[in-house]
């Protein structure tokens, strides 16, 4: 009984999901398979199909997959040495990486320009040094920088938090019983983070994918990235059947990476915080 | 790995992390207007902003969408939390697939999917359609971090106290609610941070005369930043941290 | 109880679906939207206390990211400052409202008549827009950074600058360089013509830095690039901040545009927003708009005012067009047409 009248909590998001969440995808469908009179057609996702655009989909998918790797390198050691630490600095140590947050995303990204630049605060530091300049803003590289930058939270904080889940006394256990650091961590540490490692990398995954602000800011708007060809549809060439049967094309892959992420995540934790 | 190593390894990530904020906290002393160069020490940006309507408006803008978003989605996104304890498995795991679909959707396309809403009912975009959007992408995380702790609360403590006399409401707020109040404040502090932070989403939603400090900075961007705002986030980012090490002080023990 | 707590849910979702539907316009506002940074603050300051008119202004990037936001009609405006083509392209689709020039006598009396017949060019009767500025567009360079003067749209395609270049980040500018570059019209919808530019900005992507819109200002004072296309307004400003750089209209002739005010046609308020281009269009308004954003006004009122004689003189800010040969403005070309050049330029981006 008190079961039943327990679940009508959840009713206002169930409202609210319908009218914000399913409504909008679907008219996002309902543009993108149609064109300007209104027909049914396939034209606008298959616009995929162009050399160009695939190019760009392609360098996204390579860009986003580079620094999804790098930030997972680069999280798991953190997290693994943040995990360590006293349980009573939990909230710090998430503050640590929330707090960059609070300068706008935007003016992040655009300090880096300032820091990468030929003329920028890295090379005259360099320059001093009598050491080469660092050419890599408006190429591929500075947006791979760029994602890792304002991604790594996003790997980092799953991670932390399915690390610090561990209970210790299995890992004692696992010494006690004679196995080494490397054998520990393959066979103990490393399958029980799965569900952090899946989280954290969709985290950093489909935001790369999809960015638009990253490449335009950190490449120069030489290289153009699936995020920006949908943009320019929809604020430039007001194309928006076509900039919807693109996103559709973007989904495909989001949906892919969500089954994923199911199969490992059974029980859908999502453990994201 | 040794401490030293391991200590080397954190140092450098925070350098990392932290760079382009120190950046931004000298660029905000830059007596020159533009960015591209270094014209003396100066704080006259800091007086300048407090004069600069447009930038004073977006902040207010930005807070207060921040705070109702954050605070509505806490609202809903708890009591979800609350409603999806009592259902079944199956209704349980379709719920949460469609709690990750803002979360794991791009936010090009979240953003898009919201523009095409507004403008098919004709909703003038402007606050509101702003607000509707923040709430919209701010509820998964506040249930993302209110689950875990509504999956460690005994049911039984709640059915004792009802036992023992309590009304459903007051055992609810004397037995459940304290355990959850952690993830409903880091839920709300999530959420409350995503709103602020957002841009794309704010990009395509916002109408006429209305500016998020977000937005405002991408119209600024291709005219090369105005120093004020430089000003504004370091106010923000020291505000912030200072708030931080005020309520990190008193190191309580927690209970697990 | 819960049940109550359910209900005051929902009344506080449908609430704000009411807050967000209920937003009115009053009577005393004027919905603006302009440039970055297209005018002084100051005068919207001055323009609310003279007449307590509230000013609601907007900024926009491109002329491409206003346009949908008029057409879809999601926000009305009461007053718009687009560029030549995209004031055709406007008119063409009924999106503009006819000007009462009763209501804007400082618009006839102080903006210089040779103004209005250029911008004949695409608005044929002077019916709907008041000129606010114009300018060339031209390269900027930096004297310290090049081994010879620059004259011509070909010094972009020179090697020796590679890495150095700073090109438009829009459609038509974009293709206006490569198509004077080779001598053909800015306006073309020549099929072999457009092919042939396209192929000239995929052979000098590898050269460019970035393509910018702006920036260009800040990179180009920051010794960033040696070259770059700029708007001329933006030239003048470049040139207090950097003595070093240079403007020049190159020989093989260039684009003159005039951004102008307009009112659309779903605009909720006519005689506010004829008051404020009114306002616009004073002569102590337009100087201080002029000192501070740099760009060419058509004022002629204004430009008597201005004391610095090298500046009121400047062949920068007030050019004598008749040595300048191959001049043209921006004309729209249709929906096909606007199709054509974006495809074609994604192509160079995506390369």
């Amino acid at each position: 009984m008190l079961k039943n009248k327990k679940k009508w909590f959840a009713a206002p998001f169930l409202i609210w999901s319908v009218g914000f969440i399913l409504i909008p995808l679907g008219m996002v469908f309902y543009y993108g398979l149609r064109d300007k009179s209104g027909a049914f057609t396939l034209e606008n996702v298959l616009a995929i199909g162009t050399p160009e655009r695939l190019k760009a989909l392609w360098l996204s998918l390579l860009l986003s997959f580079i620094a999804t790797i790098i930030c997972l390198l680069l999280g798991y050691p953190l997290a693994s040495i943040l995990s360590k630490m006293s349980r009573n600095q939990h909230s710090m140590i998430v503050m640590i990486f929330i707090l960059p947050m609070w300068m706008n995303f935007l003016l992040r990204t655009l300090a880096w320009q300032t820091l990468l630049e030929k003329t920028g605060v890295i090379n005259n530091i360099l320059t001093f040094l009598h050491l080469p300049a660092l050419n890599i803003i408006n190429t591929p590289y500075a947006i791979i920088l760029g994602m890792v930058y304002n991604f790594l939270p996003f790997m980092v904080l799953p991670l932390y938090n399915s690390l610090t889940k561990i209970d210790p006394s299995v890992i004692n256990a696992a010494r006690d019983l004679g196995a080494n650091g490397v054998q520990t961590f393959c066979k103990i540490t490393l399958p029980l983070t799965v569900p952090g490692i899946i989280s954290g990398i969709t985290m950093v995954f489909v935001p790369a994918l999809t960015t638009f602000v990253i490449s335009s800011l950190l490449g120069g708007s030489k290289i153009l990235l699936i995020g920006n060809i949908i943009e320019q549809q929809f604020t430039q060439a007001s194309n928006w059947q076509l900039g919807s049967g693109l996103s559709i094309v973007l989904m495909i892959f989001i949906i892919i990476n969500m089954i994923i992420t199911s199969i490992f995540d059974k029980d859908g934790e999502g453990a994201v915080l | 790995m040794t401490k030293a190593i391991r200590r080397i390894y954190v140092a450098l990530i925070f350098i990392f992390l932290y760079a382009p904020i120190a950046t931004l906290i000298v660029l905000s002393f830059n007596a020159s207007k533009t960015r591209a160069k270094w014209g003396g020490f100066t704080i006259k940006w800091y007086v300048e902003l407090f004069q600069n309507r447009d930038i004073m408006e977006a902040l207010y803008t930005t807070l207060l969408i921040a705070f109702l978003s954050a605070f509505i989605a806490t609202i809903i996104g708890t009591l979800t939390c609350i409603g999806m304890n009592g259902m079944k498995k199956r209704s349980k795991a379709v719920l949460m697939g469609i709690t990750n679909i803002p979360m794991l959707n791009a936010d090009i396309v979240t953003g898009i999917s919201l523009m095409l809403l507004f403008l098919s009912f004709g909703i003038r975009f402007g606050f509101g359609t702003i607000l509707l959007s923040h709430i919209t992408f701010n509820i998964p995380y506040v249930i993302l971090s209110v689950m875990p702790r509504m999956r460690n609360i005994n049911p039984h403590t709640y059915e004792a106290a009802m036992d023992l006399g309590a009304s459903p409401v007051y055992a609810f707020f004397k037995v459940i609610f304290p355990d959850l109040l952690p993830g409903i404040l880091s839920g709300f502090l999530m959420a409350f941070t995503m709103s602020l932070d957002d841009f794309i989403i704010t990009h395509f939603t916002k109408g006429a005369g209305i500016d998020t400090l977000s937005t405002k900075i991408y119209t600024e961007v291709r005219k090369g930043i105005k120093p004020e705002m430089y000003a504004l986030s370091t106010l923000i980012f020291v505000a912030v941290l200072l708030l931080l090490a005020l309520v990190n002080r008193p190191v309580k023990e927690e209970t697990k | 109880m819960k049940r109550k707590l359910f209900f005051a849910l929902c009344i506080m979702t449908f609430g704000i679906f009411a807050t967000a539907c209920g937003s009115s316009n009053a009577k005393d506002t004027v919905y603006v939207y302009n440039w970055g940074e297209y005018l002084d603050p100051e005068t919207l300051t001055m323009f609310e206390e003279e007449t307590g008119i509230k000013v609601v202004y907007d900024e926009f990037e491109t002329n491409e990211i206003m346009y949908p936001k008029i057409e879809s009609g999601a926000t009305a405006y009461d007053v718009v400052c687009p560029s030549d083509y995209m004031i055709a392209k406007m008119i063409d689709n009924n999106l503009l409202a006819e000007i009462n020039w009763d209501n804007v006598p400082n618009a006839k009396a102080n903006i210089g008549a040779q103004y209005f017949e250029t911008s004949k060019e695409f608005d044929p009767e002077n019916k709907y827009s008041v000129p606010y500025c114009f300018g060339t567009v031209g390269i900027l360079y930096n004297k310290t950074m090049v081994s010879e003067p620059i004259d011509s749209w070909a010094d972009l395609w020179d090697e020796q600058y590679k890495d150095n270049i700073l090109m438009q980040d829009s459609v038509r500018d974009a293709f206006m360089v490569a198509l004077k570059k080779n001598g053909y019209s800015m306006n073309s919808l020549n099929t072999s013509e457009l092919e042939a530019a396209k192929n000239d900005l995929i052979e000098q992507k590898p050269l460019v830095q970035a393509y910018v819109i702006d920036q260009v200002r800040d990179k180009m004072i920051g010794n960033e690039a040696a070259i770059g296309v700029i708007y001329s307004g933006e030239a003048i400003y470049t040139q207090r901040e950097n003595p070093d750089l240079e403007y020049v209209i190159p020989k093989e002739g260039t684009n003159v545009w005039i951004d102008s005010w307009v009112i659309p046609a779903n605009c909720p308020n006519k005689e506010n927003a004829e008051k404020f281009i009114d306002f616009m269009c004073r002569a102590d308004i337009a100087m201080m708009n002029f000192e501070y954003i740099t760009y060419s006004t058509p004022n002629d009122a204004a430009r008597a005012m201005i004391e610095d004689e090298a500046l009121r003189n400047s062949d920068i800010a007030f050019p004598d067009l008749s040595k300048y040969n191959a001049l043209e403005t921006f004309s729209y070309l249709g929906e096909e047409g606007d199709a054509l050049y974006n495809d074609l330029w994604e192509e160079v981006k995506a390369n």
